[in-house]
């Protein structure tokens, strides 16, 4: 069942102009809910009401951010730390960096209400390198705030302190692994730490950490202000609120749209994003980024973006960066690039991913240039199985998910292509 | 004749104030490697000394982050480097065909720089556009949505000229076509 989306009002990124202005956003209650919280509520009451909104994780894993909220030890005087994620490199997510641009103060915010409810003491805003441009204006909206008295020292006069700093990244899709993205904020290769000990114990500098999506902090305030009820009505059940879908590929009005969690995929192609282009069929969909398996065109009906009925479907909801891919499409090819991207991303710590990645993109260099057989389509899934969950980081998961997927739902894509070759018997 | 590389007195004050920011001394090296590749046009060994000296952290350090990230310039490029995004939906969306269009019209392949030393080409990893494909980047700055070849073209044309693009704001399309309901 597709939920009521068409009078759904966005409230992550409303419709009001200029609204990334300081003063614009304090005209329009901004910063009200943080002064609420500091004025009338304890740390336990806002962690609690954000863990009973149930806030899954935006930036791929869908973990209830009020409970990774109370992981966190209590607080013994020293450093804690909120690492921000804002890396979104995974292929098909282009959402966070519409915060940034339209809405920043509404995941600052964010930010401030929930190092108060884990006594953070500095939050450090990590953002891919390549976003300069956005980095830019996060940097511009920090300072604003800081300007205003909404960061620094003994905010609003209530004697709590929090200290934001905007960080860049410099081109690593790994970076946006919590753990890969704490060693690059300590100034180090991005490569992912072993678990545990988990950020919520040694983080940062050895310190309590907890990383979230810019997307689920910029949630927080909307809970605040309305109600973990008022949330959990949105959407799906077991995953609601509101959602930035970012659809891309080939339909006739890509871009970032924000909906509750539990829409159809139908829904999304057909009615927000104005069908396929050409008015051709859907071959294929990548629900929530480059990472998560690939449908079917003939396997979407009745399917929603939420964790449940993809699962169900036999994929995942990832970041919500959907990929709509034509009848036209050679999925061998699309494959080989999704395999490419692995391959040059990987971080090269654990043998299983650095040369795995590296046999999944040869073989299929070699089944889309004609020169494939039989056999190396069991090869590419024997591949993957040696691969899963066999790594530090499940960026090796990312890569074997979309050969598997892709291998078994389009397999006759696959077998045309390498019985069209003609080998010599021995 | 060696060049030589020093930050001025008013770049150690800024370099002061992003030590300020973490707690420990390694930390500051990706903003200050930032600092520099924007001061030099690329973070070879030279500047890398500059900036473990700087920091006093190990040459060593600095050479493992720069060789790590593919954004900082281990060696020298083009004046404009352009990253044209290849990657799954620009991939569907023609970024080879963008990307080999700008390799015949600037006459040298991905990875290569022009001969005068104006342009470099790169394909690159998925830039986080996926919605105005295809795209590129421009030395680690502005972006270009929606590439034509016509529109490669003019901004060639404008770099020649010594005009840059300008940031293109693309508007939220829910903000736009309510009639679409």
């Amino acid at each position: 069942m597709s939920v009521d989306w068409k009078n759904f009002e966005p409230v992550l990124l409303p419709k009001i102009p200029v609204l990334h202005k300081i003063d614009v956003y304090e005209k329009n209650g901004g910063y009200d809910q943080l002064k609420k919280v500091l004025k009338d509520w304890t740390p336990e009451k806002v962690t609690n009401e954000v863990k009973a909104a149930n806030i899954r994780g935006r930036g791929g894993a869908g973990f209830n951010a009020g409970l990774k909220w109370s992981f966190m030890p209590k607080p013994d005087g020293g450093p804690r730390y909120i690492a921000a994620n804002g890396d979104e490199s995974e292929p098909g997510t282009f959402k966070d960096r519409q915060i940034f641009e339209y809405n920043p103060h509404l995941f600052i915010e964010g930010a401030i209400i929930a190092g108060f409810a884990m006594s953070i003491t500095a939050v450090y805003v990590y953002i891919r390198g390549e976003y300069k441009d956005w980095i830019d204006m996060m940097q511009k909206a920090v300072d604003d705030a800081y300007a205003k008295g909404y960061l620094g020292k003994n905010i609003l006069g209530s004697g709590f302190d929090i200290d934001m700093y905007v960080h860049s990244g410099a081109g690593a899709y790994i970076c946006g692994e919590e753990s890969s993205l704490m060693e690059s904020l300590e100034g180090k290769r991005g490569y992912p730490r072993v678990k545990p000990p988990f950020p919520a114990q040694k983080g940062l500098w050895g310190r309590p950490t907890t990383i979230n999506n810019i997307e689920t902090l910029a949630n927080v305030p909307l809970v605040i202000k309305n109600g973990a009820e008022w949330y959990t009505g949105i959407g799906a059940k077991n995953h609601p609120g509101p959602v930035l879908y970012g659809i891309s590929g080939h339909v006739n009005r890509p871009g970032v749209y924000e909906y509750p969690t539990g829409m159809s995929i139908n829904d999304l192609i057909y009615d927000v994003c104005g069908g396929v282009r050409g008015g051709k069929k859907v071959k294929a969909v990548i629900p929530g980024g480059s990472s998560t398996p690939p449908l079917r065109g003939d396997q979407l009906e009745g399917v929603c973006m939420d964790a449940d009925s993809l699962r169900t479907a036999g994929s995942m909801m990832g970041t919500a960066g959907m990929i709509i891919m034509d009848e036209d499409t050679d999925m061998v090819d699309v494959l080989w690039r999704i395999s490419h991207f692995y391959h040059h991303e990987s971080c090269g710590q654990c043998t299983p991913c650095r040369d795995g990645t590296g046999f999944l993109e040869k073989t299929l260099i070699k089944i889309r240039d004609g020169h494939g057989e039989m056999r190396d389509l069991d090869l590419l899934l024997d591949l993957c199985t040696q691969m899963e969950g066999r790594t530090i980081c499940a960026l090796a998961d990312a890569a074997a998910w979309p050969v598997r997927y892709t291998v078994t739902r389009f397999r006759e894509d696959f077998e045309k292509r390498v019985k069209n070759t003609v080998y010599a018997l021995a | 004749m060696s060049e030589t590389f020093e930050f001025t007195k008013e770049e150690l004050a800024e370099i002061d104030k992003i030590k300020a920011k973490y707690p420990d001394k390694k930390s500051p090296v990706m903003p200050v490697l930032w600092l520099a590749q924007n001061k030099f046009g690329h973070v070879e060994p030279e500047v890398q000394q500059l900036v473990a000296k700087t920091l006093d952290i190990p040459a060593a350090h600095v050479y493992g982050v720069v060789s790590f990230y593919t954004q900082y310039y281990g060696t020298r490029k083009g004046k404009f480097v352009f990253d044209v995004c290849t990657t799954l939906t620009c991939q569907l969306c023609g970024g080879y065909d963008i990307l080999h269009h700008l390799e015949d019209k600037l006459g040298i392949k991905a990875g290569e720089t022009t001969e005068d030393g104006m342009f470099s080409i790169q394909s690159v990893e998925c830039l986080g556009a996926c919605g105005y494909a295809p795209m590129m980047q421009i030395t680690n700055g502005v972006y270009c949505n929606h590439l034509t070849k016509e529109k490669v073209d003019r901004i060639v044309d404008d770099l020649k000229a010594g005009k840059m693009p300008e940031f293109e704001q693309i508007p939220f399309p829910q903000h736009q076509n309510e009639s679409s309901k």
